[in-house]
């Protein structure tokens, strides 16, 4: 069992938690994520690690509510204690210092690029950061996205705060005004990794993506969470979760991810009645 | 007591019950019931009780099988079980897996005549019975001798490990990766097979023995071997991690959506119970037409998992003939009954969409025997021009398995073979680095529950001997590799 020291709402949508878990903790490094399991009937799912404590023992991982799962996590509190963990998993992420690199991170895609930032600035890089949302109220983190860059870019897709904007309209610009930036790092949704590609193919800026595949394992067993690189297959699990975006094939990505789309409206339908809303 | 003698005519086998064919393939519950006890003497009364008992012989942990069977006759049921548990820890789950027919059974007198004597469904019976009636006794804690060991998987090799380490009074920790224990036999065989209960009693009885099974705990992750083996303490350490990782088929369309590795089919099946959803959260896709590839176990779980889903339609593809089929050969029987279609001498070529990124066919060739090949059969060859198309919205390759990586390549000075197996000497499971000891799956492949007990069972005695000499071998190993 696994306690939940703390719950934080980070918008209507995105949940914080820091849980107890001494020996993962111990082991992460950025670009981990582990698996959860809330209960005897769960299903697993896999989530980042968004910040670690080692003294503390604990991780932090955001999330945001999409179906099933993901809402009944948000339902659980402080004190409260999820069955199964493991982790660390997936290769965490290269870090070196490259000189200029530009972090992007998406949606909820926020967190896990923040100890990917911070690991990056630690190690001498210039950050800059761009986080985007749909609108101002699934920004967040921004005071600690912004410590741990040079300069911290925020757009919304209504122009609710930040630039109105997509997060490839200032990267396009960075990219064309900065023909030292060595490193794109970008995580979020699949759609917006796509197109982060597509324009830093344009530039010829190498880029690192987190691939979300639908999991089950997560340690290699299964292949559910198959994705194509440059033409061969993956597993996102234990070959990944990051790629050489570039080489990736998102609409693959997309149309696997989708593959579950009728059982997941079913599972949320009966959940929402069992749970009265919400 | 001897009630047949050699040269008087054997009477039928005694038949097991079993669910109509029918019925059970739209059900998850035990395909056959299990003997009564009048049945099981009865049964037990056709063994001739030969002097040199040929049977034992097949037997890879060398049960005492006719001794095992007069204390049947006798109807000292729970004594019989005793005996079995003498050489196999887990009687009930051999007694329902293993291949008897190409062990045990195949070796016995009467089979010459007739059918040989039914051992596995006699120790299934013992085995349930003892746990039904006696409980499953813990015996009395050996002295402790301040040693501890780590194993790592909880497959029947792990399983079968532990418990004999804490026997000799070790203190033993088991890691699984996954959130339960019990390898293959929770996550891959299903529920029909072998009750996931029964696998439960199993671990439970190894915990009350005293060994702390440690599940989520994928060592190479959170512990390297290494650590485990300095830093936590463990004088040696016995790797059990099977053979994971799903083979694909390697041809176009592959990764669309509706295809499955057979561990990812059974696994979301088993494990996590996805035939029960929404009551248990994984989904599965429920196909109507389903295509299965490959002849082994594996192959027939998948099919027969399938069929239960609600299909209407599944063929079993396989590129050999059916006497080629390496499976069990009681499940081929039970598949054809229930109504799996056999597509025979037949290869997948390329799998095509629907346009939405699903699969709505597969391609296949039909093949013909040709000159035997290094295994000794005939191997498959195309026919050319007889390409032909099956639709379906679920396709299950059920080709095999390799070694999973994630441990191997963390732990230094540990030789592995071509293929990525770990490099162990047979006897003793000792590899090429002192205090690590491996044994199942990792370093023989694909193989079967009792060799990877029986791997289990011999490191363990190699562990206890190795803390007694402190002496490691690897000579042996070299070139194996
Ligand atoms: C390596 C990795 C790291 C991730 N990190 C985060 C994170 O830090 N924060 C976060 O909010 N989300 C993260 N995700 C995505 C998260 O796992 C899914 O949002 C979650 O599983 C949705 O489950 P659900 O039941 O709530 O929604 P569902 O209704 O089941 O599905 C909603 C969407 O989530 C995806 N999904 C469903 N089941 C799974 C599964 N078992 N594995 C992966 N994706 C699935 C599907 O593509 C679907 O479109 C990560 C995914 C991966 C692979
Ligand atoms: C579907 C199916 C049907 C089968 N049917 C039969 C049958 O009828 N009869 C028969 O005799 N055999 C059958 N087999 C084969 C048999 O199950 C295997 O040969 C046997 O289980 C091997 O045992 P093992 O202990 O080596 O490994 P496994 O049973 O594979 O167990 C290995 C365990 O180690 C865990 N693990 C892996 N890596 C790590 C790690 N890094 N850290 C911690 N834990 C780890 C895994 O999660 C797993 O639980 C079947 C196999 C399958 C897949
Ligand atoms: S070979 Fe057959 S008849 Fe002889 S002891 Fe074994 S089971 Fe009994
Ligand atoms: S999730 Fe099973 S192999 Fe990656």
């Amino acid at each position: 069992m696994f306690k939940i020291l703390k719950k934080e709402e980070l918008s209507d949508l995105v949940i914080l938690f820091e849980i107890e878990a001494k020996d993962i903790a111990k082991k992460a490094r950025a670009g981990n994520f582990f698996v959860l399991k809330i209960h005897e009937q769960g299903e697993r799912i896999p989530l980042t690690i968004a910040d670690f404590d080692r003294d503390r023992g604990t991780i932090t991982t955001v999330f945001q509510k999409m179906g099933k799962t993901t809402h009944h996590l948000g339902t659980l509190n402080e004190g409260d204690s999820i069955l199964d963990m493991t982790g660390p998993l997936g290769i965490h992420s290269h870090i070196e210092n490259f000189g200029k690199v530009v972090c992007v991170g998406g949606g909820v895609g926020i967190a896990p690029t923040f100890p990917i930032a911070r690991a990056l600035k630690e190690a001498g890089n210039a950050v800059i950061s761009i986080i985007g949302a749909r609108t101002k109220e699934l920004i967040f983190w921004e005071d600690k996205m912004r410590a741990v860059s040079d300069e911290l870019i925020i757009v919304t897709d209504d122009g609710s705060y930040g630039q109105k904007a997509v997060v490839t309209t200032p990267l396009d610009a960075l990219l064309r005004e900065n023909q030292d930036i060595k490193l794109v790092y970008a995580i979020g949704p699949a759609i917006m990794m796509k197109f982060v590609c597509v324009t830093t193919e344009k530039h010829n800026a190498k880029t690192i993506v987190s691939l979300n595949s639908i999991m089950v394992d997560a340690t290699g067993m299964c292949g559910a969470c198959r994705v194509e690189v440059g033409g061969e297959t993956k597993f996102a699990c234990v070959d990944g979760p990051e790629f050489d975006g570039r080489k990736v094939d998102f609409n693959l990505l997309m149309s696997r991810q989708r593959m579950y789309i009728e059982e997941e409206r079913v599972a949320m339908e009966r959940y929402k009645e069992k749970s009265g809303g919400n | 007591m001897e009630e047949k003698r050699a040269g008087k005519k054997p009477e039928n086998r005694v038949k097991m019950r079993e669910q109509e064919p029918l019925a059970r393939a739209k059900n998850f519950m035990e395909v056959p019931y299990g003997y009564t006890p009048e049945e099981a003497k009865k049964e037990a009364s056709r063994c001739l009780s030969c002097l040199k008992p040929s049977c034992r012989g097949g037997c890879p942990v060398s049960i005492d099988i006719p001794s095992f069977i007069k204390l049947i006759k006798e109807g000292r049921f729970i004594e019989a079980a005793w005996k079995i548990k003498e050489d196999n820890a887990m009687p009930a789950v051999c007694g329902r897996v293993c291949p008897q027919e190409i062990q045990c059974e195949s070796l016995c007198i009467l089979g010459k005549k007739g059918k040989p004597v039914a051992i596995g469904n006699l120790e299934r019976f013992v085995a349930d019975y003892e746990r039904d009636n006696a409980g499953m006794e813990v015996p009395e804690k050996p002295k402790s001798t301040g040693r501890k060991v780590a194993v790592i998987g909880s497959g029947p090799g792990g399983l079968s490990c532990a418990a004999d380490l804490i026997k000799s009074g070790h203190q033993v920790t088991l890691f699984e990766a996954l959130h339960k224990a019990g390898g293959v036999l929770v996550y891959g065989i299903p529920e029909f097979r072998l009750p996931k209960v029964i696998v439960e009693k199993e671990v439970d009885y190894i915990r009350r023995l005293g060994v702390d099974v440690i599940v989520n705990a994928l060592i190479g992750k959170l512990f390297t071997v290494d650590e485990l083996l300095t830093e936590q303490g463990y004088d040696a350490c016995f790797i059990a991690t099977g053979a994971g990782l799903p083979v694909f088929l390697g041809i176009p369309g592959e990764n669309l959506n509706g295809i499955y590795s057979a561990n990812e089919f059974l696994t979301r099946a088993n494990l996590m119970k996805a035939y029960l959803f929404p009551e248990y959260d994984t989904p599965i896709k429920r196909g109507r037409n389903v295509a299965v590839f490959g002849g082994g176990n594996v192959a027939m779980d998948a099919a027969r998992v399938a069929l239960r889903l609600g299909a209407e339609k599944v063929c079993l593809i396989y590129r050999r003939s059916e006497a080629e089929m390496p499976a069990r050969k009681a499940e081929i029987h039970h598949a054809h009954e229930e109504g799996i279609e056999f597509m025979l001498l037949t290869n997948p070529l390329r799998f095509i969409d629907d346009g939405k990124g699903n699969i709505s066919a597969v391609e296949c060739i039909k093949m013909e025997l040709g000159e035997p090949d290094a295994s000794g059969r005939r191997k498959p060859v195309p026919v050319k021009g007889s390409e032909f198309r099956i639709e379906i919205d679920v396709a299950i390759p059920a080709i095999g398995t390799r070694p999973n990586p994630l441990l191997t390549r963390h732990v230094p000075g540990l030789l592995l073979n071509k293929r990525g197996y770990i490099v162990a000497d047979y006897e003793t499971g000792m590899t090429s680095k002192p205090g690590v000891f491996a044994g199942g799956d990792i370093i023989t492949g694909s193989a079967t529950v009792i060799l990877a007990m029986g791997a289990g069972r011999r490191a363990a005695k190699a562990i206890n001997d190795y803390f007694r000499w402190k002496y490691w071998d690897t000579a042996k190993l070299q070139g194996s590799g």
